[in-house]
């Protein structure tokens, strides 16, 4: 999977891992920038709010419901 | 027997890059999204801050009409869900500590500041006053809740008043237990007589288990035109 991609750049070897850099700073760069904060919200352990059920945050129904995770 | 090498080959390199991705997610959460809110966070202050000079000067008092008494039934603000509309200052947390209040508890919201619970009293309300932070991430505006101690001073600024409340209490508690942004808080149902304001974050720290709530209880409301007393905001001592 890496080899190929190595052998498929061009130039010398310093040039390769030049190239490689960057490569990996797109990388984390999409990640950061797109992936990360769009997946974050399906992470368990980002609430912070106490709430009646899983999607009213808000107080219509003062009633306490099931337990959000 | 060469292909199957190559196939294992793939797997094990696939499996290593799931492995750093995941190490950098963690990075992004626990270290890149406090950059990035903190950043966010502070504009927002500034921004709020020149809002209240400005608005000011935009809806001018036609005459220099005597304030009125600030009753705790004071304005009630009509703010849009998602909008900032104050600035919350806690001493305890650090002398230059100031987050954005903003209206909603959804997790977009809290990304941005301090989250109002929608349909709680608003600052200095009769009531409560009930808002959620993060303790850890996106710029954790709670992170040291569990530092408050009975008495410290929290200020809720807004465009007309500083709101002044002192710590009470803490309770922890599961994350349904919706009475403690009741009216009056951990009594549902109850008619309020007192202005409250209460805050949630998680418990223990990187868990959504439980939550850590503060209770504190209004103390006064000084209009802005007589200036934030900087006796009020002097670190207290003693941080455990």
């Amino acid at each position: 999977m890496y080899g190929p991609l190595w052998r498929l750049l061009p130039g010398p070897r310093s040039v390769k891992a030049l190239q490689s850099l960057i490569l990996v700073a797109g990388v984390v760069v999409v990640c950061f920038l797109w992936l990360f904060p769009a997946i974050a919200p399906l992470m368990p352990f980002n609430d912070n709010a106490v709430q009646t059920g899983p999607q009213s945050p808000g107080l219509q129904s003062p009633e306490p419901t099931a337990s959000v995770p | 027997m060469k292909a199957l090498r190559w196939v294992v080959g793939v797997v094990g390199e696939l499996l290593i890059t799931v492995g750093l991705l995941t190490l950098l997610f963690v990075a992004w959460q626990l270290w890149w999204t406090d950059v990035t809110a903190n950043r966010e966070q502070a504009v927002e202050v500034q921004n709020l801050e020149r809002g209240f000079l400005h608005d000011d000067a935009v809806t001018p008092t036609p005459s220099p009409a005597p304030t009125p008494l600030p009753t705790p039934t004071a304005t009630s603000i009509a703010v849009r869900s998602g909008q900032p509309f104050a600035i919350m200052r806690i001493p305890r947390f650090g002398a230059d500590y100031a987050r954005p209040v903003i209206e909603g508890t959804e997790k977009e919201m809290l990304g941005k500041g301090v989250g109002h619970y929608v349909g709680t009293a608003t600052p200095g309300m009769l009531g409560n006053f009930a808002t959620a932070g993060h303790r850890t991430t996106y710029g954790k505006p709670y992170a040291d809740i569990d530092k408050l101690q009975k008495g410290d001073i929290i200020v809720v600024e807004t465009k007309a008043d500083y709101i002044v409340y002192a710590v009470q209490r803490h309770v922890i508690v599961t994350p349904d237990h919706v009475e403690v942004i009741a009216p009056v808080p951990q009594r549902p149902g109850v008619a309020p007589t007192e202005a409250w304001m209460t805050m949630t974050a998680c418990e223990p720290k990187f868990s959504a288990r439980l939550r850590y709530v503060v209770f504190s209880k209004l103390v006064e409301i000084i209009p802005r035109a007589d200036g934030l007393p900087a006796s009020l905001m002097v670190v207290p001592r003693g941080v455990s």
